[in-house]
C-alpha cells in the first residue's frame, strides 16, 4: 500500500468525520446536549486533524486544531453551544470540508474566510475565561510530533532491553522544570501499531530523562496473555518544553494509555486522559477500556489548571488560549478538563457501543466493481430472456419440465437484479446534508434566517440518481431561500415566523423516490410571472392561463433569460435548468403554491438510472422503447378526430382539446411519407414546455422493464435517441428521446437538413 | 508515404478480408474477434455506411458496411458475410465484411506505396499495398477511417 492509497483512505475518512460533524453541529444546532454528541463533534475534528497531521496537511491541521480548541471549551462546559456559537462552528465545519477538498484536489480557499473563522473561534475559546489566568503563555510552541500511527493492526511484543531503562533518576536541571510522567499503555496502545518505545525514544528526544519500568503487574508466565499490555514507566523529564510538550509526544496515543504528567513545582496537577482513539472507526470492546480507568477517574478529580490536554498541545502558537481556557480556577470539580468529561463518555459508553453494534458492518468496494457486477447481470436476464423465448418457440407442449426450470430462473434472475441494484443504492443523506451548508450560506447573504428540516434522509436511490441530483437541488434551494422566503421584518410584519422553513423531504412511492422541497415563504406572485412571460413573448397578452399554467411557466426557458430576474418576488432563476436536468434523469418536477404561504415542488425519480419502465412500440418495422414516465395516455385515433392543419401538420383532436401529431417514424427517417393516423397508435406525451404531444407510432408490443445501454460507448450521440437496450430476442431496440422528438418536430425542415446531411 | 508505410509495418500480423473481388488487410492488434453476421437496429440519421447496431454479448456495437465505407456498392448482408469486431480508439466497431481470408505476417519489404492513381478517398485510409502469392491486398488504416470516432473518445 502506498502513500497515495493511504492517503486516499485518508480522504474518504475524512468525508465521513465532515459529514458527522456536520450532523453532530445540526444536532447540537436543534438543542441536543448530550455529551456524547458533542464528543463525536469534537473526536471528527480531532481525527481529522490527526491525519492531516500525519500527512502534513499544514493548513488543515491548524484550522483543526483552533476548531478543536474551541469544541473543547464546549465540550468542558465552558462554552454554551449556543446558536451564535453554532452558527461560527457550522461556518467553521465548512471550511474545514472546503480545506480538505483543497488538500485532495489542490486547488486554493478563501483565506480571508479562514482567517476570520480562526479569529472568531479564538475569541469564542476566549470569550468565557477571565482575563486573569496565569500565564502559560511564555511556553514556546511544541512542534508537532507526529507518532508514527502504522498499518499494520498485529501486536507486537515490545523490543527493548529492560537494563537501559532501569537507571537511576538523573539529576534535576535547575533551568529547566521537571515533569514526573506515569505511563501506563494498555493493549490498545498496542493492537493500533503504536509501540511504547517509540514514544519514549520520542520522549528522550525533548529532555533529559530518567526511566523506571514497572513489572509488578507480570503474571506467571503461564498466565501471561501475550496480547495483554503489562509494564507502565514511571518517567522523570527535565525539559523546557514542560507538560504541553510532553503530552504532544503522547497525543496520539492518550487514549490508549493511563498518563499522568505533573510538573515536580506544581504538585497537585495531573490529568489522566482517556477515550477511544477516533481515528480508527473499528468498533472495539470498550468494556477493556472501562477495567483499566479507576486510576484515570480517580485522579481526573483534581483540578487541572494550566494543564492543556493533549489534544491542544500541539503544533501552533494558540496553544496559550487552549491552556488558558481551562485555566479557570473556580469551579474546579465540575471543570477537572477534558479527564472527567471523557471518563463520562467512557463510563457512559453503553448508549453510543449500542450504537455502533447496531450498524451493520459494511465493506468499501470500488464502485467499478459494481457496475461490471451490474452490467454481467443485465446480461444474464437478458440471456434468459432469450433463452424463454427461444423454448417456447421450440416446445409447444408448454407444460415440459424445462418450463418449468425456466420459470424458476426467471424468478432468480429478477431477485439477482433487485440485490444488485441495491447496491447501488444510496441514502439521499449526503446530498441533503450539502443543502444544509447551501442553506446557511444563501441565508447568510440574503440575511434572512432559515431553517431546514429534512425527512426521510435514510431513503435510498441509485448512485448515479443522487451524484446527479445536487445540482438542481441546490438550484432550487438556492431560489426557494432567495427568492421564495420573504425577508425577517416582512414575515413578521405578515403575522409569520421570522425564521423561515425550508422542509427537503424524500420518500419512496410505487418505485420511485419523491423529493419534495417546501418553503413557507409568500408563493409564486402569478401577476408578475405573467407579466414578464407576456414581456418575453411567451404568451399571448391575452391568453387565459390557469394557475396551474402560469406556474409552471417558470420552467420555461425563455423566461430566466430575462435580465433582473430576481426582482420577481416569484422564483424563475435557471428552472429550465432544473428541470432539464430532472427529465434527463427520467424524473418530473411539479410546482404547486399558494399565494402567502409557499411553495411546494415536488421531484419524481426513478429510483435507478440502469432500467428503465418503457413502452416497446413498434414504427416502421423497427422497434422502438418509449420511456413510460413520458406517456401520459394511449389512444386509438379516429379518422374524424384527425384534422389538417397547415401543408404537412395534423392535429389530433382529445376530449375537444386539439394536439399536434408527431409521427416518429418520419422524424427519425424511418419512413418518407407520413403514416396514416388512423392505422396506427398514438401516445399523448407530456413533453418539455407543459404542451402535450400525440407521438404517431404503429403498433404497441407491450410495458417491459428494460436495461439501459450506452449508444455513445461505441457510436455517437443520435439525435432523437436517448439510448439503446437489448430486447428479449437479443436484439438492440432504441429507447426514444421524446423531448428530442417533440423539439424536432417543431423545426421539422431544420431537421431534415441535418439528416440529410448525414446521409449525404 | 514510404515513411508512414515503414512505421507502420515493422514485423506485424495482419488480418486480411476479402470486399466482393478486392483484398484488404488491417492490423492484428486491433481486431478484438470475427464473428457471424447478425441483423442490426438501423439507426436514424446515421450515414448510410452505418448499417445499424447490434447486441455483442451486452454492449451495442455500431456495424460498418465496409464495402460502402470504402466507396463500393452496398453490401447485401447474408448468414455469409462475417464481421469483424475492431476497436478504433477507445470504441468498438463491426465490420462487414465479405469473408476473413488470411492472416499474414509482414515486413516493411513486402509493402509497397500506394500507388499515386488512388482517388483521395483512397489515399486517405490506404497504408500501402502488400503482394504476397501475385494477390494485391490494401493496407487500411481503421483509425484513418473512422476519425470521428477517435475524435469523439478523446
Amino acid at each position: 500500500m502506498d502513500m497515495n492509497e493511504i492517503k486516499e483512505i485518508f480522504f474518504q475518512e475524512c468525508e465521513e468525520q465532515l459529514a458527522e460533524l456536520e450532523s453532530g453541529l445540526l444536532k447540537l444546532n436543534d438543542g441536543d446536549r448530550d455529551p456524547e454528541t458533542v464528543n463525536a463533534v469534537f473526536r471528527a475534528v480531532h481525527s481529522i486533524k490527526g491525519g492531516a497531521g500525519a500527512f502534513g496537511l499544514d493548513d488543515l491541521v491548524s484550522f483543526a486544531h483552533v476548531f478543536e480548541t474551541t469544541l473543547d471549551c464546549v465540550r468542558s462546559n465552558k462554552l454554551d453551544p449556543n446558536q451564535d456559537v453554532l452558527k461560527v462552528m457550522l461556518k467553521s465545519a465548512d471550511v474545514l470540508a472546503d480545506l480538505t477538498n483543497a488538500a485532495r484536489d489542490g486547488g486554493g480557499v478563501d483565506e480571508a474566510r479562514s482567517k476570520q473563522l480562526i479569529r472568531e473561534l479564538e475569541a469564542l475559546a476566549n470569550g468565557e475565561m477571565p482575563a486573569a489566568s496565569e500565564a502559560p503563555a511564555a511556553k514556546p510552541a511544541p512542534a508537532l510530533v507526529a507518532t508514527p500511527v502504522a498499518d499494520d493492526e498485529g501486536f507486537q511484543p515490545i523490543p527493548f532491553s529492560f537494563d537501559d531503562f532501569g537507571g537511576e533518576e538523573k539529576p534535576v536541571e535547575p533551568f529547566a522544570p521537571t515533569c514526573e510522567i506515569l505511563f501506563h499503555p494498555k493493549r490498545e496502545l498496542y493492537a493500533k501499531g503504536n509501540e511504547a518505545t517509540l514514544l519514549l525514544r520520542d520522549l528522550s528526544r525533548i529532555g533529559e530523562m530518567s526511566i523506571r519500568c514497572d513489572m509488578d503487574s507480570l503474571p506467571p508466565l503461564e498466565d501471561m496473555n501475550p496480547e495483554e499490555a503489562y509494564f507502565s514507566w514511571k518517567i522523570s523529564i527535565a525539559t523546557e518544553k514542560g507538560e504541553d510538550g510532553v503530552r504532544t509526544v503522547f497525543e496520539f496515543a492518550e487514549w490508549d494509555c493511563d498518563l499522568e504528567v505533573r510538573t515536580v513545582e506544581e504538585d497537585h496537577e495531573a490529568e489522566a486522559g482517556k477515550d477511544e482513539l477516533p481515528m480508527q472507526p473499528v468498533p472495539f470492546d470498550l468494556s477493556i477500556l472501562d477495567d483499566g480507568d479507576d486510576d484515570a477517574t480517580g485522579e481526573a478529580d483534581e483540578p487541572a489548571a494550566p494543564l492543556s490536554s493533549a489534544n491542544t498541545a500541539a503544533e501552533s502558537n494558540v496553544v496559550p488560549i487552549a491552556a488558558a481556557s481551562r485555566a479557570e480556577p473556580s469551579r474546579s470539580e465540575a471543570r477537572a478538563a477534558p479527564a472527567v468529561q471523557q471518563a463520562a463518555a467512557a463510563a457512559n459508553p453503553a448508549a453510543s457501543a449500542a450504537s455502533a453494534a447496531a450498524a451493520a458492518p459494511t465493506i468499501r468496494v470500488d464502485l467499478d466493481r459494481v457496475d461490471r457486477l451490474i452490467n454481467l447481470v443485465g446480461e444474464l436476464v437478458i440471456n434468459q430472456a432469450m433463452l424463454s423465448q427461444s423454448v417456447i418457440e421450440n416446445d409447444n407442449t408448454g407444460v415440459s419440465s424445462i418450463n418449468m426450470g425456466l420459470e424458476e430462473l426467471q424468478q432468480l434472475t429478477r431477485e439477482i437484479q433487485d440485490s444488485v441494484m441495491a447496491i447501488r443504492a444510496q441514502p439521499v443523506k449526503p446530498v441533503f446534508q450539502r443543502m444544509s451548508r447551501i442553506v446557511r450560506e444563501i441565508a447568510d447573504v440574503t440575511g434572512k434566517s432559515v431553517r431546514l428540516i429534512t425527512e426521510g434522509e435514510n431513503t435510498e436511490v441509485d448512485k448515479t440518481v443522487i451524484d446527479k441530483l445536487a445540482e438542481p437541488l441546490t438550484h432550487m434551494i438556492r431560489n426557494a431561500v432567495d427568492h421564495g422566503l420573504e425577508a425577517p421584518e416582512k414575515r413578521e410584519a405578515l403575522g409569520k415566523n421570522p425564521e423561515g422553513t425550508v422542509r427537503l423531504t424524500a420518500k419512496h412511492r410505487s418505485g420511485r423516490i419523491v423529493i419534495e422541497l417546501a418553503d413557507d415563504g409568500g408563493g409564486i406572485n402569478r401577476e408578475k410571472v405573467r407579466q414578464k412571460a407576456i414581456d418575453n413573448d411567451l404568451i399571448a397578452a391575452d391568453a387565459n392561463l390557469s394557475d396551474e399554467e402560469i406556474d409552471n411557466l417558470i420552467f420555461h426557458a425563455g423566461f430566466s433569460t430575462a435580465d433582473k430576474i430576481s426582482d420577481i418576488s416569484g422564483r424563475g432563476v435557471g428552472m429550465d435548468v432544473v428541470k432539464r436536468s430532472i427529465q434527463a434523469l427520467g424524473g418530473r418536477i411539479t410546482i404547486s403554491s399558494k399565494p402567502g404561504q409557499g411553495s411546494v415542488f415536488t421531484m419524481s425519480l426513478p429510483l435507478t438510472l440502469a432500467v428503465l419502465d418503457g413502452m416497446v412500440v413498434t414504427v416502421a418495422g423497427q422497434t422502438l422503447v418509449v420511456p413510460l414516465t413520458a406517456i401520459v395516455e394511449t389512444l386509438q385515433p379516429e379518422a374524424s378526430a384527425i384534422h389538417s392543419f397547415g401543408a404537412s401538420q395534423r392535429l389530433i383532436s382529445i376530449r375537444n382539446s386539439f394536439c399536434p401529431l408527431v409521427d416518429v417514424g418520419r422524424i427519425l427517417n424511418f419512413r418518407s411519407t407520413q403514416a396514416d393516423p388512423v392505422d396506427g397508435v398514438a401516445l399523448l406525451v407530456e413533453s418539455e414546455g407543459g404542451g402535450q404531444r400525440a407521438l404517431m407510432v404503429d403498433a404497441i408490443q407491450g410495458q417491459r422493464q428494460v436495461v439501459i445501454k450506452s449508444l455513445e460507448a461505441n457510436y455517437t450521440h443520435v439525435p432523437g435517441i436517448a439510448a439503446a437496450t437489448i430486447l428479449g430476442d437479443g436484439r438492440v431496440a432504441l429507447i426514444l428521446d421524446v423531448d428530442a422528438v417533440v423539439a424536432a418536430s417543431r423545426g421539422q425542415s431544420l431537421k431534415q437538413e441535418i439528416s440529410l446531411a448525414a446521409t449525404g | 508515404m514510404t515513411y508512414a508505410a515503414k512505421s507502420l509495418t515493422q514485423g506485424r500480423e495482419l488480418i486480411a478480408f476479402r470486399i466482393e473481388d478486392q483484398e484488404f488487410c488491417v492490423n492484428i492488434m486491433s481486431v478484438r474477434e470475427i464473428r457471424g453476421w447478425t441483423p442490426a437496429t438501423p439507426m436514424p440519421h446515421a450515414p448510410q455506411y452505418v448499417l445499424g447496431v447490434i447486441n455483442l454479448r451486452g454492449a451495442v456495437l455500431p456495424i460498418i458496411d465496409m464495402s460502402m465505407r470504402l466507396g463500393m456498392k452496398p453490401a447485401e448482408p447474408t448468414v455469409r458475410h462475417v464481421i469483424i469486431v475492431a476497436q478504433v480508439g477507445q470504441k468498438a466497431v463491426g465490420l462487414l465484411v465479405d469473408a476473413v481470408s488470411d492472416i499474414l505476417t509482414v515486413t516493411d519489404d513486402n509493402v509497397q506505396p500506394t500507388p499515386d492513381i488512388a482517388n483521395e478517398t483512397a489515399k486517405n485510409y490506404a497504408r500501402g499495398i502488400l503482394a504476397i502469392e501475385g494477390r494485391m491486398i490494401c493496407m487500411i488504416e481503421l483509425e484513418a477511417l473512422f476519425p470521428h470516432v477517435e475524435s469523439e473518445a478523446a
